[in-house]
């Protein structure tokens, strides 16, 4: 355990040390202003309108807006997820330091841990830079808070699998470009095949929309905690966190 | 302290490392030479626990380096080809970070932080960052990091590629200084290095053991058959290289005769003696008696470079082939 700590503020401290952890913070801190900025002008035209016709506004804006506000946030998360894990093991096989940890008394599952959730820690960071937004919502009304905490929960659980699926792909290559955009790649694809789903209710059509990453996140943007939901990003988890494991013992043997 | 069997290491076109055993004594500093692509890296990966053979066994300090990783890791220090530095960390910090790796952990940290940087003279820079020292700072901060738990077992790639004559001479010095409290292996393809820091030597080529033994057995053992070259020159501005080389033939104990040089008034032999003959004095005389001049007698002291050579199956320094082509040609 100590020495996934060890690993964990190594990795902390280099995301901190280069300018990747401000950029991304700036860049979100932008991109989740813009989006609920833009979200509530929307709302206001629309209660505005409603108001001019003299009928009563029917929506509960609060709700609404969140719930748009945490659909769009996994969508940027496509983006930065790739920025945050195409280095974690690409960039220390590049300059050898990969030899100086695997020659240490430290086990393999020690090092993905470590780096994983370094990488989880950062991205819920970055999560967190909406709760600035939120919090107005605080300020000017009353929402209920229970459903945006299940969101955030979805979102990190998200967020997390694909991580996991970022750092094993980051362990088969050392070039951190290629890791990037391979991570992007099968971030994307696994985003949008739940889309066949909506047109299509053939078998073949279900499984790729049950595999799908973002079917997954209606009932938590909903606010409803659905348990086979959280137990389909957990499992994401693992099986990335595995191969990556397996990727690693795999690293031996080949080079 | 180390013991190879058979360690074989197979990749899927080649075969890197072909069934090589040797044993290494506690304390020894031990050279480990090849050519390039030798298959010295993938050995001292395979000790090390980053690579697995495919077949036979290592022990390190007793310990199966398959068996109980964990355990060899625990007591081996390894400086790859490359240190392996993380160039945004400071190297207090660095050091810090992998002292921990290692286990070592609070006051104990601390102090070995201190020793090594002192041992290393790396001091200076502890408040620098690693990817901005430069490449002497770096190869030492390396080998701080690999002594930072005190391992019975140094494993070092090639510790002074790349550097300036100065720092080579720091570097070895500094690892002779090492040898007292850790078993050392060092690889290199620089001969005179073996020669000056190690007791003994494991020669590879081609993923093959060629020869192990200490260095000084080593010379020795092409020293039983010595070779002398010698310079003659005609008094009266002529020389008939045939002639002296029948002459030196007659002295008794002389093996092999090469003509080495040419030149309407003099030549150059290289004379093998044959094993534990004396024959320069015989030579001198012989050569004067006969009424020529002798300019120079020289021994043609056999370097581990030709014994490397010999062993590694290259026929003759390239060196030398230059000499007697530019010699021809004239």
């Amino acid at each position: 355990m100590r020495n996934v700590w060890l690993i964990w503020r190594k990795e902390m401290r280099s995301y901190f040390v280069s300018p990747i952890a401000y950029i991304l913070l700036l860049m979100c801190a932008l991109i989740f202003g813009f989006f609920f900025w833009s979200l509530l002008q929307a709302y206001l035209q629309f209660s505005m309108e409603a108001q001019m016709r003299g009928e009563m506004f029917p929506m509960n804006m609060p709700e609404e807006i969140t719930r748009r506000l945490f659909g769009n946030i996994p969508v940027t998360g496509l983006f930065i997820i790739p920025l945050i894990t195409m280095r974690l093991f690409a960039e220390e096989k590049r300059t050898g330091t990969i030899e100086l940890l695997t020659t240490s008394p430290i086990r393999d599952g020690e090092i993905i841990l470590g780096k994983w959730l370094a990488a989880s820690t950062l991205y819920f960071g970055l999560l967190l830079l909406s709760v600035i937004n939120v919090a107005f919502l605080f300020i000017y009304s009353h929402p209920d808070w229970k459903p945006i905490l299940v969101a955030y929960l979805g979102l990190m659980l998200q967020g997390a699998a694909l991580l996991a699926i970022g750092t094993f792909i980051s362990t088969l290559t050392k070039n951190q470009i290629i890791a990037g955009a391979a991570t992007f790649g099968v971030c994307l694809l696994i985003f949008v095949c739940g889309w066949v789903g909506e047109y299509n209710s053939d078998t073949w059509a279900r499984v790729l929309s049950y595999m799908s990453i973002s079917t997954h996140m209606e009932s938590f943007t909903r606010g409803t905690l659905d348990l086979k939901d959280a137990i389909y990003y957990v499992t994401l988890i693992f099986v990335g966190l595995f191969l990556t494991a397996r990727s690693m013992e795999s690293l031996r043997w080949r080079s | 302290m180390i013991t190879v069997k058979e360690l074989t290491k197979r990749y899927a076109r080649n075969t890197a490392v072909d069934h090589i055993s040797f044993d290494i004594q506690k304390g020894q500093i031990v050279g480990f030479l090849g050519p390039n692509g030798a298959g010295k890296t993938t050995t001292m990966r395979m000790l090390t626990c980053f690579l697995p053979p495919t077949e036979g066994a290592a022990t390190v300090a007793g310990f199966d380096v398959l068996e109980e990783p964990m355990e060899v890791k625990k007591r081996i220090g390894y400086l790859p080809e490359n240190p392996p530095l993380y160039p945004e960390m400071m190297t207090g910090e660095y050091l810090s970070f992998v002292g921990s790796l290692k286990g070592l952990r609070g006051a104990e940290l601390q102090k070995r932080i201190d020793y090594v940087s002192d041992r290393c003279a790396v001091t200076d820079v502890r408040d620098k960052q690693l990817g901005k020292l430069s490449k002497g700072y770096r190869q030492r901060v390396g080998l701080a990091q690999a002594i930072i738990h005190n391992p019975e077992v140094l494993i070092l790639d090639e510790p002074t590629a790349g550097l300036d004559p100065k720092q080579i001479i720091e570097t070895r010095d500094l690892i002779k200084s090492l040898a007292g409290d850790h078993t050392i292996i060092l690889s290199t393809h620089i001969l005179p290095e073996v020669e000056q820091i190690c007791e003994r030597v494991i020669i590879i080529a081609k993923g093959k053991l060629v020869a192990t033994d200490t260095v000084d057995n080593l010379q020795n053992r092409s020293r039983g058959a010595e070779s002398v070259l010698l310079e003659v020159a005609g008094r009266n501005g002529e020389l008939d290289p045939a002639a002296v080389q029948a002459r030196i033939a007659k002295v008794s104990g002389v093996g092999r005769i090469v003509l080495k040089e040419k030149h309407p008034t003099h030549s150059t032999f290289e004379v093998e003696a044959q094993k534990d003959h004396f024959v320069r004095g015989d030579l001198a005389r012989a050569i004067v008696e006969a009424g020529w001049d002798l300019n120079e007698m020289r021994s043609a002291a056999v370097s581990l470079e030709e014994i490397f050579l010999q062993l590694t199956g290259t026929q003759e320094a390239p060196s030398k082939e230059e000499v007697v082509v530019a010699g021809a040609s004239k």
